[in-house]
């Protein structure tokens, strides 16, 4: 039983390793969340993510001493930007924890209930969700609710949970017809034991494929959110107010915007590879 | 014979096409099933077979008619099947590739009859688990492996295994063996016999394999259109066949050897398709292809005669009155 089970991750290794560069995605990933988590440590002027002001070395370009130099406040940019991976990474995990939940429930049981009431309620309000362009949608949101980074976390989550309906409504509906699930029916399993013990191991590989690769991107709202003032409110560091004050200043101290943009390219960069190797994994198709 | 299990009367099932048109999928069967036997329900695709099988399951409900089991109807409309029930009647599907989820170990696929009618500890549903395995011919170290890993005749004893767990009396067979190679077939078979003397189980075998009825069914239906054509004891089915439909199948069956030919009825060709189930034919649905039609047949519908001990036939030739009657109004 060990032994097989060490045999299916000897297999899966292979698989994933076999897109090349999903194995560096996978090292971007590790390096970043490594980086979050031991921020407070590795950053040499941890102060600087506060209300600090250091006038004496404000505005210096990167050097050995300030690796990705210093903003206006003298501010050291390497400090901030390891801290404001911290609530980058937290609003993935945390917007996607939630969503993912609500997603499944909603579009499986509208998958489970096709050509009902059911159905027809639950995924016309999913429609609703989809037709609203997603940035959009999570601005006005944003906008309505005190900016700071919880509200733009709800923001982020409330557009985010239809795609996983829409993706566990596809499954759904079309696993409903087996005949393990009429089976369960006709022997009077419950709907929870359906939806849980059924339907969720065969929509599993796709949701976390899925999962991985909106890593990348909820990041990348969040930024978006934060760049026009509604996530994280200064002087606290997120990797969009970062490039919304060093906008001001390009090209001159270039150092201020590219360092925390080029962090958000990496970032989304490592969870694609990642999220490709992992739908290698279970042969997801059109990830 | 012993008492009823099962019986169904003048069952219709009807499913609405979206242009106003309605498939008949079953019109007006009735039939009972003893305890401890085999009933062969017999018939082309598309015939309705299935569709009795997956009403009496409690699958659709019915559209007219009663399905009783031990006196209950279980097709009366806004009646709930108690768990009891549930438990009681399974079902052993067609295609192994699909009764069975493909995500989890067989140990968990039959834990969910064990999970829902049963209270018991863990360690009592991991014993019940293997016994039933064995019960079946598997090894017990199956329950750790995947539907992937075992093949389909393995497939089908599993759920026939999960079938058990609730103790059933009644199990709908829906074609348990045609997707299967002719090789595990007999296993399959001999298993299911073998656990019906057992367990006294009651079996109502959907197929249309016909010669695999000779060896299992204690009595055979033969079914056209969403109509029963003939009933008979098995013996009686094969050696004195009435119905000319059931003449026609009998001597399609490709045979081997002379002895089987020998056995079999007069040659009879097999003519035309079977007509769509949305327009049905008129009087007898099985005029259109029937050598001995007669005018009575395409006007009227025959109606079941009991012509000797427990053989029915719906056929205007055994229905001599019904003719004589008849002939005297066109004579008038």
């Amino acid at each position: 039983m060990k032994a097989e089970r060490k045999e299916t991750w000897i297999q899966n290794w292979y698989k994933f390793a076999a897109g090349k560069v999903s194995v560096l995605g996978l090292a971007i990933v590790l390096l970043i969340v490594l980086l979050a988590i031991f921020a407070p440590v590795i950053a040499p002027y941890p102060e600087d993510a506060g209300p600090v002001v250091k006038f004496e070395e404000s505005s210096k370009p990167p050097s050995a001493e300030h690796l990705m130099g210093t903003d206006t406040m003298g501010r050291d940019v390497f400090s901030r930007l390891l801290i404001s991976l911290r609530s980058s990474l937290l609003m993935g995990v945390l917007v996607l924890a939630i969503a993912v939940p609500v997603g499944f429930v909603v579009g499986v049981l509208a998958g489970y209930f096709k050509d009902t009431w059911i159905e027809t309620i639950l995924m016309r309000i999913v429609d609703i969700f989809l037709s609203v362009p997603a940035l959009v949608l999570a601005l006005a949101i944003a906008a309505i609710l005190e900016p700071n980074l919880k509200n733009s976390m709800i923001a982020i989550t409330i557009m985010w949970w239809p795609w996983y309906a829409r993706l566990s409504f596809g499954v759904a509906s079309s696993l409903r017809t087996e005949n393990y699930i009429v089976y369960a029916e006709l022997t009077g399993a419950r709907l929870s034991h359906i939806v849980l013990k059924e339907f969720l191991p065969n929509t599993f590989d796709q949701i976390l494929t899925k999962m991985t690769l909106d890593m990348g991107y909820v990041i990348c709202m969040g930024a978006t959110l934060s760049f026009v003032g509604l996530g994280e409110q200064p002087p606290t560091p997120a990797l969009g107010n970062m490039i919304n004050d060093g906008v001001k200043f390009l090209p001159d101290m270039w150092w201020l915007a590219v360092f925390p943009a080029v962090a958000i390219i990496v970032i989304v960069l490592g969870f694609n590879l990642l999220g490709d190797g992992v739908g290698n994994i279970f042969n997801v198709e059109g990830k | 014979m012993s008492e009823k299990i099962l019986e169904i009367r003048d069952l219709k099932k009807y499913f609405p096409l979206g242009n106003g048109q309605t498939v008949k999928a079953v019109d007006g069967v009735s039939m009972d099933l003893y305890k401890g036997e085999t009933l062969g329900l017999v018939g082309e695709s598309g015939c309705g077979k299935s569709t009795i099988a997956y009403t009496v399951v409690g699958m659709y409900g019915a559209t007219e008619g009663e399905v009783r089991y031990k006196g209950t109807d279980l097709a009366r409309k806004g009646y709930k099947r108690t768990l009891r029930q549930k438990g009681e009647i399974q079902i052993v599907f067609q295609d192994p590739g699909s009764s069975l989820n493909s995500r989890r170990t067989i140990e968990k696929s039959m834990q969910v009859p064990l999970d829902i009618h049963d209270k018991m500890s863990k360690e009592k549903k991991q014993e019940r688990i293997e016994s039933l395995l064995e019960e079946v011919g598997l090894p017990r170290e199956y329950k750790n492996k995947m539907p992937r890993n075992i093949g389909g005749g393995e497939r089908q004893l599993v759920s026939v295994a999960r079938a058990l767990a609730t103790n059933p009396e009644l199990i709908i067979l829906d074609e348990p063996t045609s997707a299967l190679d002719v090789s595990v077939q007999a296993k399959v078979i001999n298993t299911l016999i073998e656990l019906q003397k057992e367990l006294e189980l009651s079996y109502l075998f959907i197929t249309h394999d016909l010669s695999l009825m000779r060896n299992v069914a204690t009595r055979v239906a033969i079914l056209y259109l969403g109509r029963l054509c003939e009933l008979a004891p098995t013996k009686e089915f094969f050696d004195a066949p009435l119905h000319p439909y059931t003449q026609m199948l009998l001597s399609s069956i490709p045979v081997a050897t002379e002895e089987e030919e020998a056995m079999k009825p007069e040659q009879i060709t097999s003519q035309g398709e079977i007509p769509s189930p949305v327009n049905a034919p008129k009087g007898c649905t099985f005029h259109t292809r029937c050598r001995d039609c007669m005018d009575i047949c395409k006007k009227e519908a025959p109606t079941m005669a009991e012509i000797g001990p427990e053989h029915y036939v719906c056929c205007h030739k055994f229905a001599k009155q019904d003719v004589a009657e008849h002939e005297e109004e066109g004579e008038k």
